[in-house]
C-alpha cells in the first residue's frame, strides 16, 4: 500500500478550519486569535523548512550534515527550555544546564538505538537518525523544562522552609531534598502517564505515521515500544541531571540559598 | 566570645561588635535599618563582607553547617517544612522544657497549619535551643506573644545563657523589654551602627 499524496487543496481545507476557529474566538472576545494564527504560520513555515532540509540531508547522506542538524535541534531545544521557566537562573548557566542535561541522554541513547538496536548501516543514516533524535530530544526537552520550572519556582516559594533547615545546621542537599523530589515528579509524571495510556487512549504519532505509510501494524508497534522506552529513559535521566545541576546552582559554596541568582518573574 | 569586624552587606553596616559569654545585647532601630540582614550575615545565611569570629575562630574557616549550629538565628517568622510539629525536632523537647514556655506536650502532635504564630515562634526557639548553640540571634522573638508568654520567653532565654554561658543578640522594639533583659543595647541606623 502506498501513501496517498496530499494536494494543496487538502491542506487549504485544513487551514480553513484553523481560520474558522480564529474567527469564532475573536467573535466571542476570547482573545488568542492572534497567537493562534502566528503559531499556525510558524508551524507551517518551520515544517516546510524542515521538509526541505530533510530532503537535502537525505540526498547528501553525510555524517557532518547529520551532526549539524542534531546540534541545531539541541540549541533550539535549549532556548525552549529557558522559555518555559517563569523564573530561571541568570546568566549563561540557565541555558547551559538545560542544554547539557538534554544533550547527554538524548545523544547517547539515540546513538545506542542506531548502533545497537536498529543496527542501521551506516549508523548516521539520516532517515533513522533525525526522527529518532527528534522524538527523544523533544520529550526530554518537555521534561527538563517542567522540572527546572518547578525547581526554581519551588525554591522561591519554600524559601522559609529551606532556610529553616539550613539554620538548624542541615546541609543544602538535605534542605533541598523535598524540593528536588517534587520537581522530578513534575518532570516525569507526563511521561509516565503517556506510557500508561499508549495504545489505549492515544495512538502514538510515530506508529500512526508508519501505519499510514503502509507498514504492518505489528512492525510499527515494535518501533513504537522501543521509542517510548528510549523517551522514558532519556527524559528521566535528563530531568535528574538538570534538577541536580540546577539545585546545586541555587546554593553557593557556603550553602546559602541564593534566590538572587534567579530572574524575577 | 563573638567578635564582629567591619561586617557589612548591601543594606547594613559596617558593624563592629563584641559579645561576651553570658551577655545579652538588645538591638533596635527603625525598620529598614538592616537588623535582620545583620543577623543573617552573622549566621552566614547571606553573602557579606567583613569578619565574624566565634571564640577566635573565623566564620569562613568553619563549615557552614557547623557554624549555623553554633551561631543560631531565629528569624522573625520561623520556617516549617513537615506536616506535624514534632517532626521538626531532632531531639524531642521534654514536657518541662515545653512548660517553661507555657506549652503543653500535646502540641507536638498537632499540624503546623493549625497552630498560632505565637506558638510557632516559641516552638522555633525550643527547636533552636535544642541544638545547644553558643550564640543565639533572635529576631523579634516575642512580637506575637501576650505579655505573660513574653516574660516566660525572656526567662527561658536568660536561663539558657546562664546555664550554657552562651551569648545572645535580641531584636526588640519594646523599651520596657530591653530594660528587663539587656546587658547592653545598641541602635542600628541605616548603613551605620551607633553604640551607647
Amino acid at each position: 500500500m502506498q501513501l496517498i499524496e496530499l494536494s494543496a487543496h487538502d491542506l487549504g481545507v485544513a487551514a480553513g478550519l484553523v481560520l474558522l476557529l480564529g474567527v469564532l474566538l475573536g467573535l466571542n472576545g476570547l482573545g488568542l486569535t492572534r497567537s493562534l494564527y502566528v503559531a499556525t504560520a510558524r508551524m507551517v513555515a518551520q515544517l516546510l523548512l524542515v521538509g526541505l532540509v530533510l530532503e537535502t540531508l537525505f540526498s547528501a547522506d553525510h555524517p557532518l550534515w547529520v551532526g549539524m542538524m542534531g546540534l541545531v535541534m539541541l540549541l533550539m531545544a535549549g532556548w525552549e527550555v529557558v522559555a518555559r521557566q517563569q523564573r530561571r537562573l541568570r546568566g549563561a548557566s540557565g541555558y547551559l544546564i538545560g542544554v547539557a542535561a538534554m544533550a547527554l541522554p538524548a545523544f547517547t541513547l539515540t546513538l545506542m538505538a542506531l548502533v545497537v538496536l536498529v543496527d542501521v548501516a551506516p549508523w548516521y543514516t539520516p532517515q533513522y537518525a533525525i526522527p529518532l533524535l527528534g522524538m527523544i530530544l523533544g520529550n526530554t526537552m518537555t521534561g527538563i523544562g517542567l522540572g527546572l520550572n518547578s525547581l526554581n519556582r519551588g525554591a522561591a516559594a519554600s524559601r522559609r522552609a529551606i532556610e529553616a533547615q539550613l539554620l538548624l545546621g542541615h546541609a543544602a542537599k538535605q534542605a533541598s531534598r523535598s524540593l528536588r523530589r517534587e520537581s522530578l515528579h513534575t518532570a516525569l509524571v507526563p511521561t509516565i502517564n503517556m506510557l500508561a495510556v499508549a495504545g489505549v487512549v492515544s495512538l502514538p504519532g510515530m506508529m500512526t505515521g508508519q501505519i499510514l505509510s503502509g507498514t504492518p501494524p505489528l512492525q510499527a508497534v515494535k518501533y513504537q515500544i522501543m521509542i517510548l522506552m528510549l523517551i522514558a529513559a532519556a527524559t528521566g535521566m535528563g530531568a535528574m541531571l538538570a534538577i541536580e545541576l540546577g539545585a546545586r546552582r541555587l546554593f553557593d559554596e557556603r550553602q546559602r540559598l541564593r534566590l538572587d541568582r534567579l530572574t524575577t518573574p | 566570645m563573638l567578635d564582629i569586624h567591619q561586617l557589612h552587606g548591601p543594606h547594613f553596616g559596617p558593624v563592629d561588635l563584641h559579645l561576651s559569654a553570658g551577655e545579652l545585647l538588645c538591638l533596635y532601630g527603625p525598620s529598614g535599618a538592616g537588623k535582620s540582614q545583620l543577623l543573617r550575615a552573622i549566621a552566614d545565611l547571606d553573602p557579606h563582607e567583613g569578619e565574624v569570629l566565634l571564640a577566635g575562630v573565623a566564620q569562613r574557616t568553619v563549615s557552614p553547617t557547623a557554624w549555623r549550629r553554633q551561631v543560631a538565628y531565629l528569624p522573625a517568622e520561623s520556617g516549617w517544612w513537615a506536616a506535624r510539629v514534632g517532626e521538626h525536632f531532632s531531639a524531642m523537647p521534654t514536657p518541662e522544657m515545653l512548660a517553661r514556655l507555657g506549652l503543653g506536650i500535646a502540641i507536638l502532635d498537632r499540624e503546623i497549619e493549625d497552630i498560632s504564630s505565637g506558638e510557632r515562634q516559641r516552638l522555633g526557639l525550643l527547636r533552636l535551643l535544642g541544638q545547644q548553640p553558643r550564640v543565639v540571634l533572635l529576631d523579634e522573638p516575642s512580637a506575637n506573644l501576650d505579655p505573660d508568654s513574653a516574660r516566660l520567653m525572656e526567662d527561658c532565654v536568660r536561663g539558657y545563657l546562664e546555664q550554657h554561658q552562651a551569648a545572645a543578640i535580641w531584636v526588640s522594639h519594646d523599651p520596657a523589654q530591653r530594660a528587663r533583659i539587656a546587658n547592653r543595647t545598641m541602635e542600628l541606623h541605616p548603613k551605620e551602627l551607633a553604640c551607647n
